[in-house]
């Protein structure tokens, strides 16, 4: 016989599944689970079922497909025969450097704008006043078409630059600005160019090197050395001397002149009108100092002329061999030896050129020629988003700074430190981490704004991925999906760095 | 549980499948509107007048349809597009028909999924250029900066162009065709490159017109004409035979003046009966009433009038009938018969 009572058995009932706590919340998320999946679900269904009504495939081989378009604005080798894909990769690359120069310019205007919108001196708090609330207030894209159209409408036209026209180049005829874009000499790399980039990463190696020491040096004995200063001349110094260095010995050098099928000692001007005159193409490597000299060669000889662009040397020997080109210089130090056959020296020389010489743009047909281009485009879409984002984050800078207390200041005076180091030593580091993490979101504000590139006609992803591509190959679910990939992984990444970087900022708690 | 999904899946795709193969006629004749993609304005092919009426060539062939198929030809909803928004528009449903100066190309027809009516414009792609640039040829445009529409066959054109003859140009795409005007004017760029009939156009709406030429090449060939989704055959009908009617109008002398009394009574062309309806159930064959070609000659006028009026030389456009004549007149502008 037993005398053991039955345990209560816990059983389970299924209304358990609403009124009793221990089950509803997972009740809740299991239906809230179904509805989302049902959601998505009639999505997917609903796209695949409207992609065949109207008989379109789902499919991504448009990218590798011919674009067929030009585009202006190229940071790399892109023509009409290329690819879709490679015209989405020029679109990235403009994206990408309008949202990094935009970054770039919208904090250092957004931090001058918030440090001197609390300055004491009535005038300069109140101007910020009006450019923050003037920026913050009005839509990105006013902007944008506003600084376009003064660019457009107030400059004047390459065509007014000739002689007789009311326009002038300025800051020594080495700079146009023009209602096309800003015209700015562009740099171009001649021998040495590698070791003075070296001395130059060296220096910088340095300067981090000095400025530990002086902080330790600080640290132990309390004697300041000159960190500004050290800093200043360790940038400047090593590679201005290196640069004179490679100017005196290889700048000087001179480089021959080949023209194939020339006379020995012909001078350029009798080659053009004698065995080059059904045309001149020239070889030479895109970008060097070599080219650069002999281009200015051949436009003071006032000769036309075609560019075959070649990758070195070697290359340049092999297409004037192939025919390709009748005029090539070679760069210097290569063999006399493999001079091609057929090709002598022309009674001109060219220069081997600096290790960086500058281009100026000079005027030809139609254009500026030579130099950088800095397109309107570019110029208003940087200007807007730069100072509308800086609107921004000059408010954020203004609510980090008034978040530290007041005493803090007080007491660095106290201590006898000079007003600009109190902000930069004590302020600052305390505000930072009230400022860092709002200041993320306008970086990805930012750049998701600079797809208004389309309003001025600026070439990023937008336009050419999710514009012209998509207009031309009908594949718009498969563009926009690729544009939002993009969005989305470029915001991430510049979401987590920032974070990496306010984690180094933010309150250490020891 | 998972079967529940699968099945609500299935009932909404068969809901939605259901809807988009409805058949446009019957969704414009419900709703008593034709909607229909123009441009965002170009003198004398769409722009809206003083009273913010839209008119023009195109336009009119708006009209024609909707006089043809509601027998009013105001009940229309004009869209504008650009360039590049005008496919979408078309593809999602949110216009029935697109005539906005569009060229038929086998890519579009066939890729982009839709079916060309016909032909109402046979042209060409121009360059405008000021005459004191001292230009005569565009092979002189080498380094040239030109202003290009986006999203459209120019665009495509100009680059074969320029690589073709081994010269180099800077493209400044711009949305629409005002902006190209305004860029042009500023002398952002030196040409301007759309199809002549739009540079003409273009150039007519210029303080002094005659500052500017339009330069001899013509680069392209550049059919323009009204458009349709692919696979709505019965309403690629109703667009296409409109157009034809329009076109037939003007080969047999019937005009927006002659029209109420020629289809009064049967008269002695057959195929002028046929036409107008006093003959025979043409109508009827396309899903509409007997007198849809009387009410779309009656909107706007055949298709000579509606040249001549917006965009023949009389008009500030001025553009010659050409290619676009009669093929009596030796001209493309040809319809099949009404039979």
């Amino acid at each position: 016989m037993t005398t053991t009572s039955d345990v209560p058995k816990a059983g389970f009932r299924p209304s358990q599944l609403i009124y009793d706590t221990r089950y509803r919340s997972l009740t809740i998320q299991v239906i809230a689970f179904i509805a989302l999946m049902l959601g998505l679900s009639w999505l997917v269904s609903n796209t695949i079922a409207n992609l065949s009504a109207l008989g379109k495939d789902f499919d991504f081989g448009f990218l590798g497909q011919r674009a067929g378009y030009d585009i202006n604005q190229r940071l790399v080798e892109y023509d009409s025969a290329s690819s879709h894909g490679r015209a989405a990769l020029v679109g990235i690359l403009n994206t990408l450097l309008i949202a990094v120069l935009g970054c770039a310019l919208a904090t250092v205007v957004g931090v001058l704008a918030g440090v001197l919108r609390l300055s004491k001196n009535w005038i300069v708090a109140n101007l910020m006043a009006v450019y923050v609330e003037g920026f913050r207030n009005i839509p990105v894209l006013l902007w944008i078409l506003l600084i376009f159209a003064l660019m457009t409408e107030s400059t004047p036209q390459p065509r007014d630059f000739r002689d007789g026209g009311d326009a002038a180049m300025i800051l020594g005829d080495s700079v146009a600005i023009t209602n096309r874009g800003v015209f700015i000499p562009a740099p171009f790399w001649g021998a040495g160019a590698g070791i003075l980039l070296a001395v130059f990463l060296v220096s910088l190696v340095g300067i981090y090197v000095w400025r530990r020491h002086a902080h330790k040096v600080q640290e132990q004995t309390g004697r300041i050395l000159p960190i500004g200063w050290g800093t200043l001349g360790l940038l400047i110094v090593p590679t201005a001397l290196a640069f004179l260095a490679l100017s005196a010995t290889t700048g000087r050098e001179r480089l021959p002149v080949y023209a194939v099928g020339a006379e020995a000692n012909m001078s350029l001007a009798d080659f053009t009108a004698g065995p080059g005159a059904q045309g001149l193409n020239v070889c030479a490597v895109p970008g060097s100092t070599e080219a650069l000299n002999l281009r200015r060669l051949m436009r003071a000889g006032e000769a036309r002329f075609n560019l075959v662009p070649v990758a070195d040397g070697a290359a340049a020997i092999a297409a004037a061999e192939a025919g390709r080109c009748n005029i090539l210089s070679l760069p210097g130090g290569t063999d006399p030896a493999t001079v091609p056959a057929g090709a002598v020296a022309l009674s001109e020389d060219i220069a081997r050129g600096l290790p960086v010489e500058f281009e100026r743009p000079v005027l030809g047909g139609f254009n500026f020629e030579g130099g950088l281009q800095l397109r309107n485009s570019l110029i208003a879409l940087w200007l807007a988003l730069s100072l509308y984002t800086g609107a921004f984050i000059a408010e954020n800078v203004r609510g980090g700074i008034l978040s530290v207390s007041k005493g803090q200041t007080e007491a660095a005076f106290a201590l006898g430190i000079k007003p600009s180091r109190t902000m930069r030593l004590v302020i600052l580091p305390q505000a930072l981490r009230v400022i860092i993490p709002p200041m993320i979101s306008q970086y990805l504000n930012l750049t998701k704004n600079s797809s208004l590139a389309i309003a001025v006609g600026y070439m990023d992803v937008r336009s050419t991925l999710g514009g012209i591509t998509i207009n031309q190959t009908g594949k718009e679910l498969e563009g926009m999906l690729l544009l939002g990939l993009f969005y989305l992984v470029t915001s991430l990444i510049i979401s987590s760095a920032m974070n990496l970087y306010n984690s180094r900022v933010k309150l250490k708690e020891r | 549980m998972k079967k529940s999904v699968l099945f609500g899946a299935l009932t909404v795709t068969g809901l939605v499948a259901g809807a988009a193969q409805a058949a446009t006629l019957d969704d414009v004749k419900e709703r008593g509107e034709l909607n229909c993609g123009v441009v965002t304005g170009l003198a004398g092919f769409g722009a809206p007048d003083a009273n913010g009426v839209w008119e023009g060539f195109d336009v009119s062939v708006c009209r024609a349809v909707a006089a043809a198929v509601l027998g009013d030809p105001t009940a229309v909803n004009f869209v504008p597009t650009t360039g590049q928004t005008r496919f979408t528009a078309l593809a999602s449903g949110e216009i029935d028909m697109l005539a906005r100066n569009t060229t038929w190309t086998f890519s579009r027809d066939t890729d982009l999924k839709f079916d060309f009516a016909g032909v109402n414009y046979y042209d060409g792609q121009g360059f405008l250029v000021p005459t004191a640039l001292g230009v005569s040829s565009a092979k002189d445009l080498d380094g040239a900066t030109v202003c290009i529409q986006t999203g459209t066959t120019t665009e495509l054109n100009l680059a074969d162009f320029f690589r073709n003859n081994n010269i180099s140009y800077e493209p400044v795409p711009v949305e629409t065709n005002a902006e190209a005007q305004q860029q042009y004017l500023a002398g952002a760029c030196d040409a301007y490159t759309t199809d002549a009939s739009g540079l003409a156009a273009t150039r007519a709406t210029f303080e002094n017109p005659g500052d500017h030429v339009i330069l001899p090449e013509i680069i392209s060939k550049e059919p323009l004409g009204p458009l349709v989704r692919h696979g709505d055959n019965e309403w690629g009908d109703v667009v296409r035979w409109t157009l034809n009617a329009l076109v037939a109008a003007e080969e047999f002398g019937v005009t927006s003046a002659n029209v109420d009394e020629l289809s009064a009574a049967p008269g002695t062309n057959p195929e002028v009966n046929r036409l107008l309806g006093t003959e025979g159930e043409l109508g009827a064959m396309i899903g509409l009433g007997n007198d849809w070609a009387k009410n779309a000659i009656a909107a706007g006028g055949n298709y000579g009038e509606i040249f001549e009026k917006n965009i023949g030389e009389n008009t500030p456009i001025g553009l010659a009938r050409g290619l676009n004549a009669q093929w009596t007149n030796g001209g493309l502008i040809y319809a099949p018969p009404f039979r």
